[in-house]
């Protein structure tokens, strides 16, 4: 991967990966354990932070908007575990509710996009002709912007606030699964089972979605993984901006910019929340790598 | 050569170019509200007549496609309007701040060189090694950190102790060398380190490839010493992905400027368009972003046209 924010698309994966590959998720685990520990231990993370994100009403130590103005700029162990903001409140519990918005607006936005693209990239790659040429300008138009400039002019239009955010980032997201998911399809089409169909009148709507469809599964879950980290970086950078979360909602982005202020004074309260939205991108993406190398090992990447 | 550019010209640079006027225009269409409430701003009392005066005058009575030519029309003359809140034409602004945002990701690419050039060079030469892991891990980590936390981090721990660096501002060019390249140090750093680390990344794996290719083994076998083989023969042609790299980064440094320069107070293009939206300032949101957005998908253009340069096979397929 060389480009920050996912957005260059992955090599395709070639077809029938999953359906050749699969395996339980044991063995996945004692496979991952031997050949990239690095990857399961990314994965572990990744999977204790979603946990403790979606434990945040139970895990965290007070309300995340609660203000005590008695206990303001407190550091770690003073009061709560990460001390306090300048308003009072607790920062474990701001950081948790944090997390839990990070990956809330990028699975959903990353979601989205993939579905939205997953259609274009079929129907371009299927139909060719004027819906290819139409679709592949509308890629190329969207690549033009460098993400967060785009993100920048759809927040505009639809204004601040979480589902803004979610539309800006899908928008971003869209034109590489587009991308990834014509490539395979070019090639799936041209194969035997896809003529085989076609002969016996299934519809094209059938054939992309029965036929052609489960062959790119592996290269959109690759980019799915490969995104996702860009998109939690993209809302926390808008957020960061005052583009994207609405005070006083706790999001990881904006906790950096709102302690800016103090951050001589109390620099815990710009540590922890950068520790937790580093460590998150860092877990993400090394999950990632090893998601796409285990579907797809001709990706890996030279060690 | 010149085939290769016309054509890359007609079927994809001018489409796209094409798609992103239309974009930004129609994205200026679809703010909520009406677009003479957003050209007059908050404040006057306007009666309907004045309205339709205003409307007029801005085209916005024709028909979509009529207004859409004009304002291409205009573009293209190099009219992008006025700003709303200095009512200096948006070109003069952009204008201004060209320079700085150049000279910041100018820097930000020459850190981003010297930094990993070299790192991935010894990663490769001397594999697995104490360099080779390190450099890797802080590749990793550079690909990871967000710029903004990045910048952050660098003002909380170098600028705040050691005042030699300041931790917001520019200082133009006009007032000293030092004092300019001193207020751009950190965020050329916070800019680049994430091509740093691409580069480093495709360096070292370009690199490996080269060294394991026959011509290498030919090259030491009538007698080269290994710092030749190494530098003049498997280097030089690892190069030639990295340039993709670069040229393809290149465009994303345009895309951290809005966030850099923000962190750290430099007036520079990406911080004017995120004045501009914030501000509701509609034809300056249009010209930045215009103006980006081409810039990019020429240094694309550049980016191919290098490549082809250096590697004649992408001109034929």
């Amino acid at each position: 991967m060389t480009a920050h924010d996912g957005r260059a698309p992955a090599d395709a994966a070639p077809a029938n990966l999953l359906r050749s590959r699969r395996r339980g998720l044991l063995p996945t685990v004692e496979h991952l354990a031997r050949h990239n520990l690095a990857g399961l231990i990314a994965g572990a993370v990744v999977l204790a932070i979603i946990l403790a994100a979606a434990a945040a009403p139970l895990l965290a130590p007070a309300a995340p908007n609660l203000m005590t103005p008695t206990s303001r700029l407190l550091p770690p162990g003073e009061a709560g575990p990460l001390g306090t903001d300048f308003f009072g409140r607790d920062l474990l519990s701001r950081i948790l509710y944090g997390a839990r918005i990070s990956l809330l607006v990028g699975g959903v936005s990353v979601l989205a996009s993939a579905v939205v693209g997953t259609l274009l990239g079929l129907i371009a790659g299927y139909l060719g002709h004027w819906p290819e040429y139409l679709v592949m300008r509308l890629t190329d138009t969207l690549f033009a912007f460098p993400a967060v400039l785009l993100a920048i002019l759809v927040v505009s239009v639809v204004g601040a606030g979480f589902t803004s955010v979610v539309i800006a980032v899908a928008v971003v997201y869209t034109p590489i699964f587009a991308r990834v998911v014509r490539g395979p399809t070019l090639a799936i089409k041209q194969g035997d089972y896809v003529q085989a169909a076609v002969a016996a009148g299934a519809t094209a709507g059938r054939v992309m979605l029965r036929h052609v469809l489960p062959n790119v599964a592996a290269s959109i879950l690759v980019q799915l993984a490969l995104s996702l980290s860009g998109a939690i970086v993209l809302e926390a950078a808008l957020s960061f901006l005052g583009l994207g979360a609405v005070p006083p909602t706790p999001s990881l982005g904006s906790m950096l910019s709102e302690n800016r202020t103090y951050m001589e004074l109390a620099p815990w309260t710009i540590l922890y929340p950068g520790l937790a939205l580093g460590l998150l991108v860092l877990a993400i993406n090394v999950f990632g790598d090893a998601i796409r190398d285990l579907l797809d090992p001709r990706l890996r990447a030279e060690a | 050569m010149l085939t290769f550019l016309l054509g890359r010209l007609l079927t994809v640079v001018l489409p796209t170019l094409f798609g992103v006027s239309l974009l930004v225009f129609s994205v200026m269409r679809l703010i909520p509200g009406d677009f003479v409430d957003i050209l007059i701003g908050v404040g006057p009392d306007v009666s309907q007549a004045q309205r339709d005066q205003i409307a007029r005058s801005y085209g916005l009575d024709q028909p979509l496609p009529v207004q859409y030519l004009r304002w291409l029309g205009n573009t293209l003359q190099g009219d992008l309007g006025r700003s709303l809140q200095s009512g200096r034409p948006v070109r003069a602004e952009i204008a201004a701040r060209v320079p700085v945002t150049l000279e910041l990701a100018a820097l930000a690419t020459l850190f981003s060189l010297v930094v990993a050039l070299p790192a991935g060079l010894l990663s490769a030469v001397r594999r697995n090694g104490v360099v080779d892991v390190v450099a890797r891990f802080v590749a990793l980590i550079g690909l990871s950190i967000p710029n903004f936390l990045l910048g952050t981090l660098l003002i909380l721990f170098i600028a705040l102790r050691w005042p030699v660096l300041p931790t917001n501002g520019f200082v133009p060019l006009s007032e000293g060398l030092w004092p300019n390249l001193r207020s751009l140090i950190l965020p050329s750093i916070s800019l680049g380190a994430l091509l740093a680390a691409a580069v480093m990344r495709m360096t070292r794996s370009a690199l490996l490839e080269e060294l394991g290719r026959e011509y290498l083994t030919v090259a030491r076998a009538k007698g080269l010493a290994g710092r030749a083989v190494v530098l003049g023969h498997a280097f030089r042609n690892a190069l030639i992905p990295v340039v993709t790299v670069v040229g393809i980064q290149t465009g994303y440094l345009l895309g951290g400027t809005v966030i850099v320069e923000q962190l750290f107070a430099i007036p520079g293009i990406g911080r004017l368009a995120l004045d501009a939206v914030l501000a509701r300032d509609y034809p300056l949101v249009q010209g930045t972003t215009l103006f980006v957005a081409a810039v990019f998908v020429l240094v694309n253009l550049l980016t191919d046209l290098i490549y082809s340069l250096i590697d004649p096979r992408v001109r034929t397929s």
